[in-house]
């Protein structure tokens, strides 16, 4: 076929709304924005386990330091399945790895904030995998077969995040005055962060409307936005804290809550680098890299040995099974 | 740093859901063996009682056929509408048919 055949072959399964699967013809647009797309989802969720694994040993109770570890190893199992989808592009696994820890790839702003008490425990899993889910619902309608299918496993897995997030904030509410002042404080600290999780607004978003007309985005960044903000101040409300906009109110024309203005530059600034954490995220992902090495190189060379069909003590023992054993 | 000897292969996971349905693909992932990549299977893929079977088959090994569904390859089966039942007509007073 040539190339225009090809280009409305793939256009018209666009049209119909099937899956693009990873050995169809796809214009290298696509393949590109897809690599990048599930391949920063992946860093993103790599990236993800720091500040909360941080507080796995510092946990109150056992109970929390059980569930914190099962979620700490969601992340890391999400971002396997989406390297395991991004593969399927072409790319290979330890490049990404490579990209990331150089610095060439990025990750979610969001994970550059620091972890500064137990309360953030909970606002991580309240706020950030309550707009994780609005972002990553539309995506399970992935254009790109892998990557739907990697996001309707992670779905299913976000909602326990989630609730466990939002039920140790129900705990820490119900407990002394200074541990709600805590979760006022984490919930102060994560509200604008969180937003930005959504991308730049609409009309400073050039790739959105390929990225529509690809399917693989299926509402606007500012859609997304609008959406998670109503779902959260009723959960707010229901938890008895503030979020820290003078200026967020219900709007009954509109049927939204209006909020205020997200500070863009501070976004741009932790993307380009200059966050709270950025280079300590980086360096541990770097270390743990970098010490693993000989652990992959000695798994690689054992496997490597018992491969060889026989190894030299089956070759002894078949040597002297051939000469007449010690038995005769 | 870009040492390939410690760079594992990839493997194919299929896993069967509960008894009595097939084994499914579910993804890939790398390991030094088989057997490496079976317990990573079950960490990856099997978090939450997912699975009561596993396969993994190096992904080098998988022969596919190619893509397009437009392939000269299904064509056989495009044109033997008698294989299907619909394809023949049978009076409604016939019961149980």
């Amino acid at each position: 076929m040539t190339t225009v055949e090809l280009q409305e072959h793939f256009d018209r399964t666009i049209a119909h709304d099937r899956r693009i699967e990873p050995r169809d013809w796809m214009p290298d647009g696509y393949r590109k924005t897809m690599i990048r797309q599930i391949s920063q989802h992946a860093h993103s969720e790599i990236i993800g386990m720091q500040p909360e694994g941080y507080w796995i040993t510092r946990a109150p109770s056992l109970r929390r330091k059980a569930i914190l570890l099962a979620k700490v190893q969601d992340e890391a199992g999400h971002g396997m399945y989406l390297y395991c989808a991004a593969e399927t592009l072409g790319v290979d696994r330890a490049d990404l790895t490579r990209r990331l820890i150089s610095g060439d790839q990025k990750y979610s702003s969001i994970f550059n904030y620091p972890s500064l008490t137990f309360a953030d425990v909970g606002v991580i899993g309240w706020l950030v995998d309550g707009a994780a889910i609005c972002n990553q619902v539309p995506l399970c309608r992935s254009s790109f077969g892998p990557y739907a299918r990697a996001m309707i496993r992670i779905c299913k897995e976000e909602s326990f995040h989630q609730r466990q997030g939002y039920e140790l904030l129900m705990t820490m509410m119900r407990g002394t005055r200074a541990q709600r002042a805590m979760v006022q404080d984490a919930s102060n600290r994560w509200w604008w962060p969180s937003l930005m999780m959504f991308g730049p607004p609409d009309n400073d978003s050039p790739n959105t409307e390929q990225s529509m007309a690809w399917g693989i985005k299926r509402h606007t960044n500012d859609e997304l936005r609008q959406r998670f903000v109503d779902m959260t101040v009723p959960q707010a409300e229901a938890l008895g804290v503030t979020l820290p906009d003078p200026d967020l109110r219900w709007n009954e024309e509109r049927g939204h809550y209006d909020f205020g203005e997200v500070d863009w530059a501070e976004f741009k600034r932790v993307i380009r680098g200059d966050g709270p954490c950025n280079a300590e995220r980086i360096g541990n992902r770097r270390a743990a890299h970098e010490s693993g090495a000989w652990v992959r190189a000695a798994a690689a060379a054992h496997a490597t040995k018992h491969a060889s069909p026989a190894t030299s003590d089956d070759q002894a023992a078949m040597q002297q099974n051939a000469q007449g054993g010690p038995d005769e | 740093m870009s040492d390939t000897s410690e760079d594992w292969p990839l493997y194919e996971v299929f896993l069967r859901g509960k008894r009595g349905l097939n084994h499914v693909h579910v993804g890939s992932l790398h390991a030094a063996d088989a057997h490496m990549a079976l317990h990573h299977a079950r960490d990856v893929y099997t978090r939450r009682n997912e699975g009561v079977s596993i396969w993994v088959v190096a992904s080098k090994d998988i022969t596919a056929s190619s893509p397009d569904e437009k392939d000269p390859f299904f064509a056989p089966s495009g044109d033997k509408v008698y294989r299907h039942p619909t394809f023949y007509a049978i009076p409604d007073n016939v019961p149980h048919m």
